[in-house]
């Protein structure tokens, strides 16, 4: 059951009649998908299905060829100020993490605050530190992200993002590059997100913490959003066939 | 008990010698050292015998001989009745001289190139991709020929020079343009440049500070220009204009006064830097390409814009991959400059491995003396580019 928490009424993103083609090749298919501030989304499906580019579509790594995207009220068009007001919104994670290995994880963390929102170094740098201790890392901070293990490096990660007070945060598929035993310290950071109230978006195969933190789930196949549904319902009485077919392989291995 | 003990590690060592292998390298460097020392023994002998044999002294007593040979380009004092040592300085200084032009301008256009390449222009991409593939496939040799003859060679003569710029003059002999003369208080001019550049340096140091504490960034760019060029500027204005320009003049078959720059020097820096930021380019375009896309894509979601992404986050990364193979074209161009000989460009090779030697037969001391300087020239520049390079050097687990 997912827990209680504020959903307010505000769309944080709106996605609507969105399509995206590579070439010939139809990635999305009329993609419509609403977000409330304070939701928590968690994208499943296939390999290949559109999960990552749906999601990156939305801070504009990749750019949708039809339908609207809103993200707080700004629409994404090909104006780079919209685009850069939306990437100060909109933080990410990356199955990769991503981090700058040439610069320590305080500077990692303090860079986009001090470049981006011109916020005084010093004072970049405590905020850096609060969410480091967040994360539970601050101990490493001086350190390199080559100098980290994997889970410490996405915590890190998530850090880095947090430091810019994002209104919503993205995540794909944040401990599929990870080993068994750091799955854990990831996913907590995230649940304890989560539970503060963060507008989230994650793409995971993680299915206890789909149940346990998700308010909606939504299964994703060629391209298109086949099926969305609280948890609950989700996974007890999945309506498409292949969504249970896609349950029934995950579920069971 | 005690036997045993004893017993079993020493028999262990009997074998281990031959398969430790800390003990087989101390062995088979130490055979390596005896076979080396024992070849060049043998040269070494063997070329005093026929030194010997053929009545040639050896020794540098040549150095101060006079050299009796004129040089068409000399940074220095030179005349026909220098000595042969200072032969020696003038072909050091012209190959320095055609070493550090080359180095510069085959960095900066081998840089654009490279980052060219990568332009998301079709046009830009294209020509700059052409430029690698031609001049990074013909032969060096070939590039200075036809610099050298094909397009130098082919100008007016001095009558009939092209100009133009007025008093800059273009003939086959070679580029003349007019010469400063410093008048009185030029001085200060060049005390104002250097005032500024030191008040750059501290306004820097300020607004970078003032970054650090209040996040508001100082336009240092435009600053930084406007007092080094404006406060010189300012200076000459209130000095009076204390410079003057000698410009060449046309007398009897060549031009007098001014500064020259010899078709040979031109031809061999065209090529040098053509040649060799065609290699540069590549280097740059790979360097940037083994940044992963997920560094462009983590700064860019961050908000970074994309002139920021590439200074913050690429850039720094692409140094590191592109310091080491950098160094090698730089050394490879200060030893390609040796190709000098084949035009008459009186670098080191040419007039003093070349006309020194021909003189004076003193091949063992010219040529050591020459290779020397290669060497110490190469050691530098690598010991150089290694200081920065671990200084940039990326801190793994
Ligand atoms: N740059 C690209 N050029 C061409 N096709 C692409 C590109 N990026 C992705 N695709 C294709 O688009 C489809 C959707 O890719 P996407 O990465 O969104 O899938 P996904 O659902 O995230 O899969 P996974 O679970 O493997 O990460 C895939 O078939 C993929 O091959
Ligand atoms: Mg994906």
């Amino acid at each position: 059951m997912s827990m209680t928490h504020q959903v307010e009424d505000k769309l944080m993103v709106e996605m609507r009649g969105v399509n995206k083609w590579y070439g010939q090749f139809h990635v999305l298919k009329d993609v419509n998908l609403e977000v409330k501030k304070g939701e928590r989304i968690v994208i499943c499906g296939p390999s290949g299905s559109g999960k990552s580019t749906t999601i990156r579509c939305i801070n504009r790594l990749e750019e949708h060829q039809k339908g609207d995207i809103i993200v707080d009220g700004t629409t994404l068009n090909n104006d780079l100020k919209n685009i850069e007001t939306i990437r100060r919104e909109v933080g990410m994670v990356f199955q990769h993490f991503n981090l700058f290995p040439h610069l320590t994880v305080l500077e990692n963390c303090a860079l986009a605050p001090i470049w981006v929102r011109k916020t005084p170094r010093e004072e970049a740098e405590e905020i850096a530190m609060k969410y480091l201790r967040r994360v539970k890392i601050e101990e490493q901070a001086l350190k390199y992200p080559g100098q980290l293990s994997g889970g410490q490096q996405q915590r890190v990660a998530i850090a880095r993002s947090l430091c810019m007070n994002p209104q919503v945060m993205l995540f794909d598929e944040p401990t599929s590059a990870l080993d068994p035993e750091m799955i854990k310290e990831v996913l907590d950071v995230m649940v304890e997100l989560a539970e503060e109230g963060m507008t989230m978006l994650c793409v995971t195969h993680e299915m206890g913490f789909a149940k346990t933190v998700a308010d909606r789930v939504i299964f994703m196949d060629k391209g298109q959003i086949i099926e969305e549904n609280e948890p609950h319902e989700f996974f007890n009485n999945p309506q498409s066939e292949r969504t249970k077919a896609f349950l029934s392989q995950i579920l069971n291995h | 008990m005690s036997s045993d003990a004893n017993k079993s590690p020493s028999a262990s060592q009997k074998t281990r010698f031959w398969h430790d292998p800390a003990k087989r390298a101390i062995l088979f460097q130490s055979l390596l050292v005896i076979a080396v020392l024992g070849f060049v023994g043998m040269i070494v002998q063997n070329t005093l015998h026929n030194l010997e044999s053929r009545g040639i002294t050896t020794g540098f007593a040549f150095l101060s001989q006079e050299a009796g040979f004129g040089i068409i380009q000399s940074l220095i004092d030179y005349s026909e009745s220098s000595s042969y040592g200072r032969t020696f300085f003038v072909g050091l200084l012209n190959t320095l001289l055609v070493s550090v032009l080359g180095i510069i301008a085959a960095t900066l256009l081998g840089f654009i190139m490279g980052i060219a390449r990568l332009s998301n222009n079709w046009l830009i991409s294209k020509v700059a991709s052409a430029y690698v593939e031609i001049f990074r496939n013909i032969p060096l040799l070939i590039q200075i020929f036809f610099w050298y003859f094909a397009v130098l060679r082919a100008l007016p003569s001095p009558r009939q020079s092209l100009e133009p710029i007025e008093n800059i003059f273009i003939n086959v002999r070679g580029l003349y343009m007019p010469e400063p003369i410093y008048g009185d208080g030029f001085g200060w001019v060049v005390a104002a440049f250097f005032i500024a550049v030191v008040a750059v340096f501290f306004i820097s140091r300020w607004s970078k500070k003032r970054q650090d504490e209040t996040g508001q960034r100082f336009p240092m760019l435009w600053t930084a220009a406007g007092l080094i060029i404006g406060l010189p500027l300012l200076v000459y204005w209130v000095m009076g204009s204390p410079l003057t320009w000698e410009a060449p003049v046309l007398k009897g078959f060549n031009f007098r006064g001014g500064m020259t720059i010899i078709p040979e020097l031109a031809a061999l820096w065209v090529a040098l830097t053509i040649y060799t930021a065609a290699f540069i380019a590549e280097i740059v375009r790979s360097g940037i390409e083994a940044v992963s896309h997920g560094q462009t894509e983590a700064a860019s979601a961050l908000g970074l814009n994309r002139g920021k992404v590439l200074r913050l986050v690429v850039v720094p990364q692409a140094v590191r991959v592109i310091i080491p193979p950098l160094t090698s074209q730089y050394l490879n161009l200060i030893k390609n400059s040796s190709l000098a000989t084949a035009i008459g460009y009186p670098d080191l090779v040419s007039v003093f491995a070349g006309t020194t030697l021909n003189q004076t037969g003193q091949a063992i001391e010219v040529i050591f003396m020459t290779m020397l300087v290669y060497l110490t020239l190469s050691l530098l520049v690598s010991a150089f580019m290694n200081w920065f390079n671990t200084r940039m050097a990326l801190v793994e687990r």
